[in-house]
């Protein structure tokens, strides 16, 4: 154990919420439910955690497809029937053909590790439920080889979700939840700042501004997230774009350079060029 | 000791269980949040709070509860340090100024009173009123004292901050109770789906063969089983125009997320109420339209319908032949309603107006009546039950109906 606290990293700007969110789930071994908005960074905290708690992380990335099973074991019992035809001495043994899940790594690390259930409402809406149990006691029977598994130290587990589906209470009661608010412009800038050490301050300050105001713009069908405008200032230092640039003389009236990194959707476009066009021609 | 605050919450709305109470106390145990408000506020509404849209009246009932135990917070850390006060003195008042206060009780008397002046600020600012001046009536405001420039030394700023952000109800659009934006829209409408594995077997069931012939000792054995698909069919009637155009915004939203949602959805435009004619496209309204009786007959009962509309209207509109503001129609529009309700048993009406004036309006209620008092109002919350109740109504309804 060498440190127990979360306090961020230098790649992670955690705000002081998210901070006790993540000691209260570390301290009380409870599960923590991390939402937000797209790209404000949740997936990402699992390996944030990981890293500056120095513990070994697993993931497990949910598809539509994916059942509780998966996580805890699969048998395979294809290889089993082949390996029947051909006569292999350890068709016998039905350990060979167990196949470990995440969950089952993530139990028998021998330190106590990270565990990232990612977006879990992709899943089934019964897939929660079904982990009820494993989350709670931190075990599970293997009914193949009649054997328990149970934790050796109960994992830090973090769980996203997007808010497709809506979760079950029984699983909701289990853990802790937070919600990943959209960063306010002096947050924003400590997270620029920490992805981009040396940006000069006139292009932040303007970035910035153009940014908040792409997000005002009403209608849009995807706002540009936190991810979106550290892709769109990379841009910006790449191509040497001087601040002067992003500064029209009236920031509605100026489509801001490279604007296809902050809008990923072709109506958004339309609807921003529209509207900087009707007020380039209103301003006439 | 926080079990009125688990009682008022419940009250609040917020739907909190024994459990997560019992995890918040075991976190306070573990001394996670000691002597600061704000730690404990965080602390609290991670361990209570399940969902965003609770946020919301989980700050409100949060506000209220403490706001008298600041102080208590306040003793715990520690007395304002005096020389934020002698900071104060110097940038707010004149030597003479300060004479005066000294001859008001001295420096304690006047931060007890500083004190109270800001409670009270933050009590009429949580009012929603804008921070005023409080000029005349103490001794800070004839010295022209701004309450807004001041900051009261490191706990007390803290503690300022702290109660702002639960005063500041930033998750407001996220309370359910809220009207509807596209989000929480498709959230509702999701409530619909039902996966049902209805037709023909026709796809390979590859997990059954496998287990069924690992158990067949290894001879191969088939097994198909039935696409899985989305069962639920919607007919959804939009009123267009007139009383309804502040809400069309609302209803394409709901069209816009319904459309994504299901197999089978179609879609219909009324003006106030349905008559005979129905249309498809609103620009071709009178070109193209549909007879209500070919939608009875095309569509089968198991569609669900859902009414968007907020059926204000003249009573005429209803009950009359010939009341329709735009045709002259044979048939009055409850006698339509009649038909519909009768051929379509799971049937819902979403009404953007809020639920506490429908009472006003005449034709609300005689709309209600017509379809068994199956509106809702279209909130998240009302969407919710709209959805139940559609779920509610099996298919075996139908046929006793007939």
């Amino acid at each position: 154990m060498t440190q127990t606290r979360f306090a961020g990293t230098d790649r992670y700007v955690a705000t002081p919420d998210l901070m006790m969110a993540v000691n209260a789930a570390v301290t009380l071994a409870r599960p923590l439910l991390i939402k937000g908005e797209p790209g404000t960074g949740k997936t990402q905290l699992a390996e944030e955690i990981a890293s500056a708690l120095q513990r070994p992380l697993f993931e497990w990335h949910i598809k539509s497809t994916s059942k509780a099973q998966h996580g805890l074991y699969e048998y395979d019992a294809v290889s089993r029937l082949r390996d029947s035809q051909l006569g292999e001495a350890k068709v016998h043994d039905i350990r060979n053909y167990i196949v470990k899940g995440r969950l089952w790594e993530a139990f028998e690390s021998e330190v106590q590790p990270v565990l990232l259930i990612d977006e879990i409402d992709k899943a089934d809406i019964e897939f929660p439920n079904d982990l009820l149990r494993e989350l709670d006691r931190m075990e599970f029977y293997v009914h193949e080889t009649r054997e328990l598994i149970r934790a050796r130290h109960r994992p830090i587990i973090l769980i996203t979700s997007n808010n497709e589906k809506e979760l079950p209470d029984a699983f909701l009661r289990r853990c802790f939840f937070h919600y990943i608010r959209f960063p306010d412009a002096e947050t924003m800038e400590r997270i620029v700042r920490v992805h981009y050490p040396d940006l000069k301050k006139e292009l932040l300050a303007e970035a910035l501004t153009t940014f908040f105001n792409v997000r005002e713009t009403p209608g849009l069908k995807k706002k540009p997230s936190t991810s979106e405008l550290l892709d769109w200032i990379k841009l910006l230092l790449a191509e040497d774009i001087p601040p002067e640039a992003l500064r029209g003389d009236d920031p509605k009236k100026t489509i801001p350079v490279l604007h296809g990194a902050l809008l990923k959707n072709e109506q958004d476009v339309h609807l921003f060029e529209q509207l900087v066009f009707l007020n380039r021609r209103a301003g006439r | 000791m926080l079990v009125r605050f688990f009682t008022d919450l419940r009250a609040g709305g917020v739907p909190v269980t024994l459990p997560e109470f019992l995890s918040l106390l075991e976190g306070l145990e573990a001394r996670l949040a000691a002597l600061s408000p704000e730690d404990f506020y965080y602390l609290a509404r991670l361990a209570l709070v399940k969902d965003e849209r609770h946020f919301d009246r989980f700050d409100r009932v949060f506000a209220e509860h403490f706001a008298g135990a600041e102080k208590v917070f306040e003793r715990i850390t520690a007395e304002l340090p005096p020389e934020w006060l002698q900071q104060l003195a110097e940038r707010l008042f004149s030597e003479e100024e300060k004479r005066q206060v000294a001859s008001l009780g001295g420096w304690h008397q006047l931060l007890e009173t500083l004190r109270q002046r800001l409670r009270e600020q933050q009590g009429r600012h949580e009012g929603g009123n804008k921070w005023i001046g409080t000029a005349g009536t103490s001794p800070f405001g004839n010295r022209g004292f701004n309450p807004e420039g001041v900051r009261i030394g490191p706990s007390a700023a803290r503690h300022g901050r702290a109660v702002k952000v639960w005063e500041a109800r930033e998750y407001r659009n996220l309370d359910a109770t809220r009207e509807l934006g596209t989000r929480n829209i498709k959230m509702a409408l999701r409530r619909l789906r039902r996966f049902a594995r209805e037709g023909a077997p026709e796809e390979l069931d590859l997990d059954g063969t496998i287990s069924s012939t690992a158990r067949n000792a290894g001879i191969l054995d088939i097994r198909m089983q039935a696409e899985r698909r989305n069962a639920v069919k919607l007919l959804l009637l939009l009123d267009v125009g007139g009383s309804m155009d502040p809400h069309v915004q609302v209803c394409e939203e709901l069209f816009s997320a319904a459309r994504s949602e299901f197999r089978h959805l179609e879609y219909f435009y009324f003006h106030n109420f349905p008559y005979e004619k129905l249309w498809k496209d609103n620009r071709r309204r009178f070109s193209e339209i549909t007879d209500t009786t070919t939608l009875l007959r095309t569509f089968n009962a198991d569609y669900r319908v859902v009414f968007v509309g907020d059926a204000t209207m003249s009573p005429y509109e209803i009950e009359q032949p010939g009341g329709s503001v735009e045709h002259w129609n044979d048939e009055a529009g409850s006698v339509w309603m009649r038909r519909i309700a009768a051929h379509f048993p799971r049937l819902v009406w979403l009404n953007p107006e809020p639920e506490e004036h429908w009472k006003w309006t005449p034709s609300i209620g005689l709309t209600r009546e017509l379809i068994g008092d199956r509106m809702f109002p279209l909130t998240l919350d009302g969407l919710d039950r709209a959805m139940s109740e559609l779920k509610r109504r099996g298919v075996s309804k139908t046929q006793e109906q007939k």
